[in-house]
């Protein structure tokens, strides 16, 4: 996988949907090779604020990529410098585990061209790498969400994309498979691949080199993971709903039951 | 890494221009006259005559409407992300039905203004009508960006136009027989003049929609991710709803409103052979032919010397196809998934 530092920065960037400012402007600059993992409560924007990021969203401000404007990129270009993994993507289920994974491939094959044997052993590298490899013949629509989601990740990660951004990549993932995606973006930062990934596991975005933490729409903190200093952030962002604790070596987000009492 | 059955789709592809030829060959030799006709062309000019200009081009056109609903159909339902979604979800059908209402109120319904439009204004008026309903439903949807909006502009055109034709046909009850046969479907009327010009059309259409055919697989995985993979997709999206518009007006124009054909077609290839859409459009395309040639075959022999309308045909045995299928895709998803 080649890698190019590309930071990627936003500068006085907001949006709306829907008539409502969901993102106020902001500034926000990702250093390339490093796993960013953005966090908050619901409804803070971190979804809104990656799509921006991506490209796939109007807004105001300027995000730029290398120094150029993200919209002044071609796109297929952009396309294999940047990979996405959307929340709870939609596939059409007929699909067969492997053509939606060969999708990833779309921006490095010539319009209407074949797949050709490295797209093959792309493919199949991150399907074996995400134990998907088995059911690369079965339609999408047999798989189990868990399942759904591991090969969703293996599109994405067949794009073989400099920056890489997930949206609660996470989810329907059982414990072992979290564990060996935290092995994935350990090694993909190794390799020099810039990770960002809305993260609602807060022990496993403590995991990050650095922590953007979001509430209504504005970035609130922005540091590293292993600052005192962003914890605070965090237990403040979740009005002290959580505390932030060492676990053998490792930080680990103790949520605290509401002081509500429960009608029932 | 091996990909199974990769030749498939071009086995399917052999397999149905291999039925089509077959059904030609069965068109020509079914009618009030048999199989005579067909054996007699040679030395007796009114066999020729019946099957040349009449069984010949009825079977040709079939092929060339059913080909235009499928490819329209397989269009639709990667568009729209919606295995639901047919040839008429623009309001297409709805429009060409105004379109020929229109038309027949406005020159009244004698023989002789009957003729003349059966001749030169009735296909025009539907086309018309199917073109012009789509791009009312662009216009209502505010261009092509959002898919459900869309969708329910399709829906209030469809609604809006249809009732316009009802209100039409209450005011002049005489028109209703005239309308039956557009709203039936029917092959019979198809000349050698309408098998060129499907055929023309089938050709740009589904060259375009080949050309746009990586965007309908991008589409398959939502359209931020689809954006995300660098596809161009606001201006490949209006290229395919012009081939939806031209494709599916060409086609009812000709033949009338023909059910299930163009929402069967795609559905027929996938349970067949899974492919990208560069081969899908194809298959659904040849796969609708050979459905509308079927149909007619059998709507000709049914009840021999007499006629079933086409369209209710394809509207009972798709409908039906349709359910049997939906029961054993669920029945092979539940055993795959298990």
């Amino acid at each position: 996988m080649s890698r190019s530092a590309h930071a990627l920065r936003a500068q006085g960037v907001s949006a709306r949907l829907g008539g409502v400012q969901v993102l106020h402007p902001l500034d926000l600059q990702l250093e390339p090779g490093r796993w960013t993992s953005i966090v908050g409560p619901n409804g803070a924007g971190k979804s809104t604020l990656l799509k921006v990021l991506a490209g796939l969203l109007p807004h105001q401000g300027s995000v730029s990529l290398g120094g150029r404007a993200l919209s002044q990129w071609p796109a297929r270009e952009r396309a294999r410098t940047v990979a996405w993994l959307g929340q709870g993507e939609s596939v059409v289920d007929d699909l067969s585990v492997l053509d939606l994974v060969m999708l990833g491939r779309l921006p490095h094959q010539p319009w209407l061209g074949k797949p050709d044997a490295q797209d093959l052993a792309v493919v199949e590298k991150y399907l074996r790498q995400t134990q998907a490899w088995e059911w690369r013949n079965r339609s999408v629509g047999a798989l189990s969400g868990g399942e759904r989601q591991r090969v969703l990740l293996a599109r994405a990660l067949s794009v073989e994309a400099d920056i890489l951004l997930m949206d609660e990549p996470l989810a329907n993932l059982d414990p072992p498979h979290q564990a060996d995606w935290l092995q994935m973006v350990r090694g993909l930062r190794e390799r020099g691949t810039t990770v960002v990934s809305v993260l609602h596991e807060i022990s496993m975005a403590l995991q990050a080199d650095a922590l953007v933490v979001m509430a209504q729409g504005r970035i609130t903190h922005h540091g590293a993971c292993a600052d005192p200093q962003s914890h605070r952030a965090l237990e403040q962002v979740f009005d002290q709903r959580i505390t932030i604790h060492t676990v053998q070596d490792q930080w680990v987000a103790i949520p605290t039951p509401s002081t509500i009492t429960n009608p029932l | 890494m091996t990909q199974p059955a990769r030749h498939a789709p071009l086995v399917l592809a052999l397999g149905l221009v291999a039925l089509a030829l077959v059904f030609l060959v069965l068109g020509v030799c079914i009618g009030s006259t048999g199989w005579q006709a067909w054996t007699d062309m040679a030395r007796d000019p009114v066999a020729w005559q019946i099957v040349w200009d009449i069984r010949l081009p009825r079977s040709a056109g079939a092929w060339g409407a059913g080909a235009l609903l499928g490819l329209c159909g397989a269009v639709a339902q990667g568009l729209f992300r919606n295995p639901l979604a047919d040839p008429y979800l623009l309001g297409s059908a709805a429009g060409a039905s105004l379109g020929v209402c229109v038309a027949l109120a406005l020159l009244g319904v004698s023989p002789a203004s009957l003729e003349w439009l059966a001749q030169i204004g009735l296909t025009g008026a539907a086309f018309l009508g199917a073109t012009g309903a789509v791009f009312l439903t662009l216009v209502l949807a505010r261009g092509v960006q959002h898919t459900l909006r869309l969708l329910l502009a399709g829906v209030v055109v469809g609604v809006v136009l249809g009732a316009a034709s009802s209100l039409i046909l209450l005011m002049q009850p005489q028109l209703l027989q005239a309308m039956q046969g557009f709203l039936l479907g029917s092959t019979a009327f198809v000349g050698w003049g309408a098998c060129l010009l499907m055929l023309a059309v089938w050709c740009l259409c589904t060259l375009a929609a080949w050309l746009f055919s990586p965007v309908l697989d991008g589409l398959a995985l939502g359209e931020s991710t689809a954006l995300s993979l660098g596809l161009p997709l606001a201006p490949m999206r209006l290229g395919l709803i012009l081939v939806l518009a031209l494709a599916s007006g060409t086609a009812v124009a000709q033949t009338g409103l023909i059910a299930f054909v163009g929402l069967a077609a795609p559905h027929l290839v996938r349970s067949l052979v899974r492919a990208k859409h560069a081969w899908l459009l194809l298959l659904s395309s040849l796969m609708g032919g050979v459905l509308l040639m079927a149909a007619d075959l059998l709507a000709r022999a049914l009840i021999a010397p007499q006629e079933l309308p086409v369209g209710v045909l394809t509207a009972v045995l798709g409908g039906g196809y349709l359910l049997w299928l939906m029961h054993r895709q669920s029945a092979a998803l539940a055993g795959e998934a298990t």
